[in-house]
């Protein structure tokens, strides 16, 4: 692991989160729970015409689990439930094993996570808002 | 508290590691790792079936062992000594076989809050199949165990009280002779845990009275799968076996059978000799370091990591304010940064600390946590170690982008 791992984009979104916040009006809500690291967030989206209009998390865990929800949302917020999904798809696929760098550039921020692949005890906890995001938008 | 004196484990000398997670297992000296092999190399054979010499030696090399054992413990009788696979298995046992004989509906257990999961779980499971009921005996905020809660929680309807001899999140020791003394008052059988006192403090069960007690080789400088169940003779003897096959028998009819003596009727099938002769090492080992050296060299080393953890804000130590009630373990939270983040970062600087529940989960709701970081230290620990845990204790919350 390298030494910079907990780089400021990372520990920026956990200690300053731009979406940890319920969400008024939303209509989609799913809790997600890592329990190795007992990371436990609530996400909640508010789905309008098929676009992604707002999004937020609450609830609590390590710093991965909560920096990576608050970057997805960053991303996927004013996007289509499709491209959500189709970005999802981008960063499980980073996680697990290897993605070409221009689809590393459309996670932007997110893309930061790419080292937790190499730290399979973290893995969870990086993919837990992405996963919990899939399974709402699939119901 | 210098280089010389770990020069004889092979991790430590080897690897770039500040080893401070010896409560999960301690590193093993070069001299058990040493033993263990010769064994295999010089000794091999399938004990007790054999009737020839290689055999005997194999079955003299673990019986040797066991008695190394008893003397540690100061059992009266070598039969009392069980070997198991590890402090878990020896509490399994216990708990299916002496509650499945003494427990009847409507009885009680009481374990502590404090306890590890392998001396709750078991129990949880023999109440439920006996219809008898847990009862759990809360500890303060630091760790101590009232002996007037206790009184309290006692009567006839207890049967069995399960009771760690030091606490593997707190490091507080508990006076387990005064407990087991109420206890028995009670009518009551004591079982202790002592996990994680054997390896640190001299535990003397005729002295301390306990009926049962359980520990692990790993965690006392063994190879792991080598554990030990210590039992009073008289108690073991009205006991059920725990496992049945091969080795713990008399004889064996189409229709039933009859069991072997103490100890072997707990030992079925198989026995791990490389273990026991590796165990027997490490007990000879830590004699030859002496008691008096070890637990200076523990007290020294947690009052000096204390002391300065104390210095840094933001860290708050789990247990008493007296560093030594933490016999080398120090189990702490930072404000704001999770413990398996903590972990993380000590590990990008070569420091090995544990984090989470430390299979204590109802302990850590009892007191308000999620989860935890500990450090625990053993003699071989340096000043070194330990400045490299603080340095980067002090660092943690700055590289998680506080202040
Ligand atoms: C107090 C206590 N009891 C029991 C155990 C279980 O030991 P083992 O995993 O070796 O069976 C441990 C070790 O983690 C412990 O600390």
């Amino acid at each position: 692991m390298s030494k910079t791992f907990y780089n400021e984009i990372l520990t920026d979104h956990n200690v300053n989160p731009t979406h940890k916040h319920s969400i008024e009006g939303a209509n989609f809500s799913l809790e997600g729970v890592n329990p190795s690291c007992g990371d436990d967030i609530v996400l909640s989206l508010k789905v309008e015409d098929g676009i992604i209009t707002d999004g937020g998390y609450e609830g609590d865990g390590c710093a991965i689990s909560q920096a990576s929800a608050d970057m997805m949302l960053d991303l996927v917020i004013g996007k289509s439930k499709e491209e959500a999904l189709r970005l999802s798809d981008i960063f499980l696929r980073m996680i697990k094993d290897e993605i070409t760098e221009e689809e590393k550039e459309e996670l932007e921020e997110a893309g930061v996570l790419e080292d937790v692949s190499h730290m399979p005890a973290r893995v969870k906890c990086a993919v837990l808002g992405w996963h919990t995001m899939e399974e709402m938008l699939a119901e | 508290m210098k280089a010389a004196k770990i020069s004889n484990f092979p991790v430590l000398d080897e690897q770039k590691i500040h080893y401070l997670d010896n409560a999960a297992t301690t590193q093993k000296p070069g001299c058990v790792i040493t033993a263990a092999a010769n064994y295999y190399r010089q000794h091999n054979a399938n004990p007790m079936r054999g009737l020839y010499a290689l055999s005997i030696a194999a079955t003299d090399a673990y019986e040797k062992a066991r008695q190394s054992v008893a003397d540690f413990v100061h059992a009266a009788d070598s039969r009392e000594i069980i070997f198991t696979r590890n402090a878990t298995e020896s509490l399994n046992l216990v708990a299916s076989s002496y509650g499945s004989m003494a427990l009847s509906e409507g009885d009680e257990i009481i374990v502590t809050i404090v306890e590890h999961h392998s001396n709750f779980l078991p129990w949880q499971q023999a109440a439920k199949r006996a219809g008898a009921k847990v009862v759990f005996f809360e500890c303060e905020q630091d760790g101590t165990l009232s002996i007037e809660t206790f009184r309290s929680l006692l009567n006839e309807r207890t049967k069995i009280v399960a009771m760690t001899q030091l606490s593997n999140v707190f490091g507080r020791s508990y006076d387990v002779k005064a407990f087991a003394a109420a206890a028995h008052e009670a009518g009551a059988v004591f079982v202790c845990d002592g996990a994680q006192s054997v390896p640190h403090m001299p535990v003397d069960v005729q002295e301390l009275d306990v009926d049962f007690l359980a520990f692990s080789g790993h965690k006392m400088y063994a190879p792991m799968g080598i554990g030990v169940l210590y039992g009073k003779a008289a108690l073991l003897e009205e006991m059920p076996p725990f496992l049945y096959g091969g080795e713990m028998i008399e004889y064996v009819t189409r229709e039933g059978a009859t069991y072997a003596e103490l100890p072997h009727k707990f030992e079925a099938g198989t026995v791990n000799v490389g273990g026991a002769v590796g165990l027997d090492e490490a007990i000879a080992f830590m004699h030859r370091i002496g008691w008096e050296k070890i637990i200076k060299s523990e007290d020294d080393l947690t009052v000096y990591a204390f002391e300065k953890m104390q210095q840094i804000p933001h860290i708050h130590i789990i247990g008493s304010s007296d560093p030594l009630e933490h016999h080398g373990i120090l189990t702490f939270t930072i404000d704001g940064v999770h413990p398996h983040d903590v972990a993380a970062i000590f590990d990008s600087e070569d420091v090995a600390v544990r984090a989470g529940h430390h299979c204590a989960q109802p302990l850590h709701k009892h007191l308000g946590l999620f989860s935890t970081t500990r450090a625990s230290l053993a003699f071989y620990n340096t000043k070194e170690d330990v400045d490299a845990f603080i340095d980067c204790l002090a660092s943690i919350r700055g590289r998680m982008g506080y202040e």
